[in-house]
């Protein structure tokens, strides 16, 4: 039997006041409006995010207190790292007899939805595959499209990345961008390098096994260089080479999947060793916050035992 | 419920003897058999898969479902993984791989480990005899590992299995024991940091490294001529089987523990709540079946691009 796992849990929502606006796109129908979900219980106090002078936020990362958080998750096993492959934009433009532009960017609203989510719940990393490597093989008029959305995007986002305290990394292999992406990513990185919120790592002409192979190629100039032998070569030597090395909580603790396909398709496989896969039926811009709190709780039940101790 | 008891078997109660029991056994088996070959022809009109590896998980959980003496479920599980076994190779499936021992499991009590290590040289030397079921379909074994963390006897009768089948070419056994990706990792980077130096060492001593002088020069390519992914790949303890197909793993859990991760980068992964030594043919079949419907969508995926 398929596994896809469909927990049904009550539904609650955390206090809804967009963000990010919207980009107008005439292309784009209007989603087919979701029943609102019914609002949390009222709680005793106010939780607010205290915005010193100096830009940063107090408590910003530091855990959402646990009569907020949606019912049926807990506190102590909210997963620090969470990532994701968003699959099913073209698929769902294709439904709707859209162009597949349309679908790239109703996805990127759904990421927007999911990345205040995890700023609201406290997770620490949010990792997602924009781009894998064996995306250049795709037409080059979605390509071209798919580079310049990413481009509009972080430079229309970068008001809302400081508001909400989120650091940005980009990983993947950057030589591969027009040069005015790369200027881009670097002065996103650098401009948002201190904010101590979520951090959003963005996976673009990035693969799993070009991660290993370009930290091995700096640890092969190290041992040429006489800096190591290739015994001294272990995890930890690897693990500090790789491009997850920008954050301090490299490995996912859960990977969601989207549009119902069972496979990593070359996505940090390394840092998958011992990740909680979960993998979802909806297309990603279909992909929300029940879709999101499913994932969480699925995660939150499983037994991680790492090859070690009983049941 | 049926027990088996040495040569008798308790039928609901009734006791037969061996002969009659043979025979039924016989007939039977031979009929289950014949039914099976002609599902896998069905399945055939489809893609089989090259390549089936099997995360084995759930003995434990087994055992104690069943209320048996720890140990037993793995037990159990074994003569699951003889079944699944003889239904790949039958089906013509070329390489099967399994995660038999994990470096993780290494943490486990000290006597579960040395019961599974016990198991696994009963086992192996069971392999060896002639009516094993890889003599019966020409199969090579290799176990695949940092066999140096075995102990001796386990280490010494895992060689001699590999060297008594390393004739055997209808199909491939490849077992993941004392084995982890990322180790697998480390120790191919380790090898092909080796190999390169060793190339570079000799070829300054030659003196015709100029071209590789020349290239210390060019700061920017220095890494990636050094390592490509070739050289890593050909390093790796699986490379004796190509890439999965598909990455089976009972009792439920969706995850990867370590196991193949470089090599399931595109593989379809499937999980089956069914724990191991419950696994029979219909969870096979329905795997096999939900692969090939993937591989469909994926080949009309391709076409669309």
């Amino acid at each position: 039997m398929l596994f896809s796992l469909s927990l049904s849990i009550s539904p609650t929502t955390l206090t809804s006041s967009p963000r990010f606006k919207f980009h107008s796109c005439p292309h784009v129908l209007p989603p087919t409006p979701k029943p609102p979900p019914p609002r949390l219980r009222a709680s005793s106090q106010a939780h607010h995010v205290i915005l010193h002078d100096n830009g940063t936020v107090a408590g910003a990362g530091a855990p959402v207190e646990e009569n907020i958080l949606p019912a049926g998750l807990r506190r102590e096993s909210m997963p620090r790292h969470v990532a994701l492959v968003m699959d099913g934009n073209r698929r769902w433009a294709r439904i709707r007899g859209l162009p597949v532009g349309s679908g790239y960017e109703a996805g990127v609203r759904s990421l927007r939805s999911v990345v205040e989510l995890c700023c609201k719940l406290g997770i620490r990393v949010l990792s997602v595959f924009a781009f894998s490597s064996e995306n250049w093989f795709r037409p080059q008029a979605e390509v071209e499209f798919l580079m310049e959305l990413f481009e509009r995007g972080m430079r229309d986002e970068m008001g809302s990345l400081l508001r909400e305290n989120i650091r940005i990394s980009v990983i993947g292999d950057s030589s591969k961008l027009s040069r005015s992406l790369q200027e881009l990513i670097t002065r996103t990185e650098e401009t948002t390098k201190t904010n101590c919120g979520l951090q959003l790592i963005v996976a673009v002409s990035y693969s799993g096994q070009y991660d290993i192979v370009q930290a091995c190629q700096k640890i092969a100039l190290k041992v040429k260089d006489g800096l190591i032998e290739p015994n001294d070569i272990n995890e930890s030597l690897i693990k500090q080479e790789l491009e997850t090395n920008c954050t301090e909580f490299p490995y996912p603790d859960l990977l969601i999947r989207t549009s119902g396909e069972l496979r990593i398709s070359n996505f940090l496989l390394w840092q998958l060793a011992y990740t909680e896969l979960f993998f979802a039926q909806s297309l990603w811009p279909d992909f929300g916050e029940v879709e999101f709190l499913e994932a969480l709780q699925a995660f939150q039940q499983r037994q991680r035992r790492y090859g070690g101790r009983d049941f | 419920m049926k027990v088996f008891l040495g040569d008798l078997v308790l039928i609901q109660g009734s006791i037969m003897k061996k002969d009659d029991r043979s025979r039924i056994n016989c007939i039977f088996e031979n009929f289950v058999t014949f039914l099976r070959k002609c599902t896998f022809c069905v399945l055939s009109v489809g893609p089989i898969p090259e390549h089936i590896a099997y995360i084995m998980d759930g003995n434990r959980r087994y055992a104690k479902k069943q209320n048996l003496i720890e140990g037993t479920g793995h037990r159990v599980g074994f003569l699951a993984l003889m079944s699944m076994l003889k239904y790949c190779y039958e089906m013509g499936v070329r390489y099967v791989t399994i995660y038999a021992f994990s470096i993780d499991n290494f943490k486990r009590r000290p006597e579960e480990v040395q019961s599974l290590m016990d198991l696994m040289q009963e086992k192996i030397e069971g392999l060896m005899e002639e009516e094993s079921i890889v003599n019966r379909y020409g199969v090579r074994v290799h176990f695949l590992g940092n066999l140096k963390l075995l102990s001796e006897p386990v280490r010494l009768a895992a060689e001699r299995a590999m060297v008594a089948t390393a004739n055997n070419s209808k199909a491939v056994l490849s077992i993941c024991v004392a084995y982890n990706s990322t180790n697998e990792i480390v120790h191919a980077v380790e090898k092909a940091c080796e190999e390169k130096w060793e190339e570079i060492s000799l070829l300054n001593a030659s003196g015709s490294g100029y071209g590789l002088i020349g290239l210390e020069c060019i700061e920017k390519d220095e890494g990636e001529n050094l390592i490509k992914l070739i050289d890593i790949e050909k390093h790796m303890y699986v490379s004796v089987a190509p890439d999965p197909d598909i990455l089976i793993r009972t009792s439920g859990e969706t995850r990867l523990s370590n196991f193949l991760l470089w090599q399931s980068a595109y593989c379809y992964l499937y999980s089956t709540p069914v724990l191991w030594p419950e696994i029979g043919f219909r969870h096979l079949l329905w795997a096999i079946l939900n692969f090939q419907r993937n591989h469909f969508y994926l080949e009309k995926k391709r076409k669309q691009l």
